[in-house]
């Protein structure tokens, strides 16, 4: 049973990192959201997983036998609600960064590091990507009575 | 149980919710805000005192008790960086009510804000190991919140590429929690620490590892820091400051956590690996910083480059680094906020970010440069500065165990530093504007900005000609850290 998790584990984590390496923005979220998947399968595995008897210490003893321990599940369901509210995050942000740039090709979206022109001297950003400046004399003109 | 320990989330959460619900009302939220952060500074100080008289704070909730209930134990590292973190808060708040590249204010920024503070306040508070997990989710979520709501272009390009490099830590830091709970049964620092020592080597290295690889990517250590300086550049000024000095030292406090505290002493090969790897972060933070002209880039690749020499100081295992590792953090954290929140003043006087495109400032404003050196010399390592007292520490400690090769490279990264300080001060300060029609602009609103980074530069200025206390405090704290 472990080695089939495993094997499932694996799977979902290679799909993950496979999308998540694309040049494509929406892909690339979808495989961090097969990454979680793949992370809180691994962390689900590390209570015992191949058996369904109850989890409850019997009268007289201090240690769960032949059990599942319950808190990883309990740490997979915290995982999934911040996994999840990750994702939806992601997926607003990407659509409105597609929306913004007009594109969905990572190599293309350079805004914030500028690919270099001049092989010595980094590049300038542009006033577009900064912040606008109050500027030295922005006061209003006094009016000539 | 102490309602006290639970203060440095509790306070702030508090303060997250009031600001959303007064979103409407900027006058009244940024009271409140103010109010909160004064507040949990009060609690960090009784922290910090409860701390150093040997009576840490501790809180085991839910009716479980120790190890098995989730735990919050505040001894002297974890207060001292609460601490540190409220003075940073109150620094960013009071930067932002100046005219300094604090522009435009979303209703949601302070929300977002404080709930940094949350995350950095409970990794620094929290004894478990999920725990912590949950609070780094905590600050990933608000600070690409607060990456993303300027709505820029390149704000939202540099949110994507923080917010998918992040996720990969935090998913390797999942997986890595889940391994120590499968090997040792435990989530608590305490009750990990016992386990460990029963565990063979090779699953110790294992376990170690994989949670150092996490760790290391949110600390910002090379090979893995490209997700800090392709994001930080975009924030506005006071929330740069804040991310500066605090998210990447939470980061280096889980490792000093974990291979200082939990694990001491982890097998061997890992500190030299450390060490290995706190040289490279040095080095290539530098070099990226010496290559840049934009004075928030070069700013960033020094956080990269400081924060190999914090992990020198872990690296070399030893009670002395420990505590050279948490006086040189405490002094890098007010140092690299000050330079941050400083060249946005000089952004606000001369107009832009980029070295090329500025100059005059020396001649118009001379005490700005004295105010810019302070942190920059500090920076560097000039005695008698702070920066000189950390750099000895550690450096001290490592020529004691005799890691020549680490100590050149520290040496010559200071060298190096000083160069891009320098080349700052000439471009911004000392030559002349390019532009012959510039004239330092007169409707600026600086008063806050001065107040917070004069503020901070005495601080410096006071661990810099007095460090003897915080010197004996990080001796304490040290001694307090191994023993399980």
């Amino acid at each position: 049973m472990i080695w089939l998790l495993g094997l499932v584990v694996w799977i979902v984590a290679s799909a993950g990192v496979y999308l998540a390496f694309s040049k494509d923005v929406f892909r690339c979220v979808l495989g961090l959201a097969l990454m979680g998947s793949a992370a809180n399968l691994i962390l689900f595995a590390s209570g015992r997983i191949d058996v369904m008897n109850p989890a409850v210490v019997p009268l007289g003893e201090t240690v769960l036998q032949n059990a599942a321990n319950p808190l990883p599940q309990a740490l997979v369901l915290t995982a999934i609600v911040i996994g999840f509210a990750l994702v939806c995050y992601s997926l607003t942000l990407a659509l409105r960064l597609i929306q913004a740039s007009s594109t969905d090709d990572l190599q293309a979206l350079r805004m914030a590091e500028p690919v270099p022109t001049d092989s010595v001297k980094p590049p300038y950003n542009g006033a577009a990507h900064e912040p606008t400046w109050p500027g030295a004399q922005s006061l209003p003109p006094k009016e000539v009575p | 149980m102490s309602a006290l320990a639970a203060s440095p989330v509790l306070v702030p959460l508090v303060t997250v919710v009031l600001t959303t619900l007064t979103q409407k009302q900027p006058r009244l939220q940024n009271f409140l805000s103010f109010l909160g952060i004064a507040l949990f500074f009060g609690c960090a100080i009784a922290l910090v005192q409860g701390a150093h008289r040997g009576f840490p704070v501790q809180a085991v909730f839910g009716g479980w008790g120790s190890p098995f209930g989730i735990e919050f134990f505040i001894d002297r590292t974890s207060a001292a960086m609460i601490l540190i973190t409220t003075i940073m808060g109150i620094a960013s708040l009071v930067f932002m009510l100046s005219d300094a590249d604090t522009e435009p204010k979303h209703p949601l920024l302070l929300p977002l804000l404080h709930g940094v503070l949350v995350g950095v306040g409970g990794s620094f508070a929290t004894a478990d190991l999920f725990n912590l997990y949950v609070w780094f989710e905590v600050m990933l979520i608000c600070a690409v919140g607060l990456l993303s709501i300027g709505g820029r272009i390149d704000q939202l390009d540099s949110a994507f590429k923080y917010f998918v490099l992040n996720i990969f830590g935090t998913l390797l830091l999942l997986i890595a929690i889940g391994m120590v709970y499968a090997a040792t049964g435990h989530l608590n620092f305490t009750g990990i620490a016992q386990a460990a020592t029963q565990l063979s080597p090779w699953v110790n290295t294992l376990l170690i590892g994989g949670l150092m690889l996490a760790l290391l990517l949110k600390a910002g250590a090379f090979p893995l820091f490209a997700w800090l300086p392709a994001s930080y550049h975009t924030l506005p000024a006071p929330v740069l400051a804040l991310f500066a000095g605090l998210l990447t030292k939470v980061g280096v406090y889980a490792v000093l956590r974990s291979m200082g505290d939990i694990f001491a002493p982890a097998p061997g090969v890992l500190y030299e690996a450390l060490g290995w790897i706190a040289a490279g972060t040095m080095l290539f933070g530098v070099l990226g910083a010496a290559y840049h002209w934009d004075m928030r880039r070069i700013l960033a690749f020094h956080i990269v480059s400081q924060i190999g020499y914090i992990l020198l100081g872990i690296a070399l295992a030893s009670e002395a680094g420990n505590a050279a590792t948490l006086f040189y953090t405490l002094h890098h954290i007010v140092v690299k906020a000050n330079l941050f929140l400083i060249v946005a003043m000089v952004w606000r006087y001369t107009g832009d970010y980029d070295l090329r495109k500025i100059g005059g400032l020396y001649k118009a404003k001379p005490w700005l440069g004295i105010l810019f050196l302070i942190p920059a010399l500090s920076l560097v390592g000039i005695p008698p500065l702070s920066g000189f007292w950390s750099k000895l520490l550690i450096l001290q400690e490592a020529i004691a165990q005799g890691r020549v090769a680490w100590t050149v490279i520290a040496l010559l990264v200071s060298v190096l530093t000083l160069y891009s300080m320098v080349k700052i001060w000439m471009e911004a300060f000392w030559k002349a504007h390019p532009e012959p029609a510039w004239t330092e602009p007169v409707n600026t609103r600086l008063g806050p900005a001065f107040a917070a980074t004069v503020f901070l530069a005495i601080i410096t200025l006071s661990i810099s000609l007095y460090p003897q206390p915080l010197v004996e405090y990080a001796q304490a704290a040290a001694q307090t850290l191994g023993v399980r």
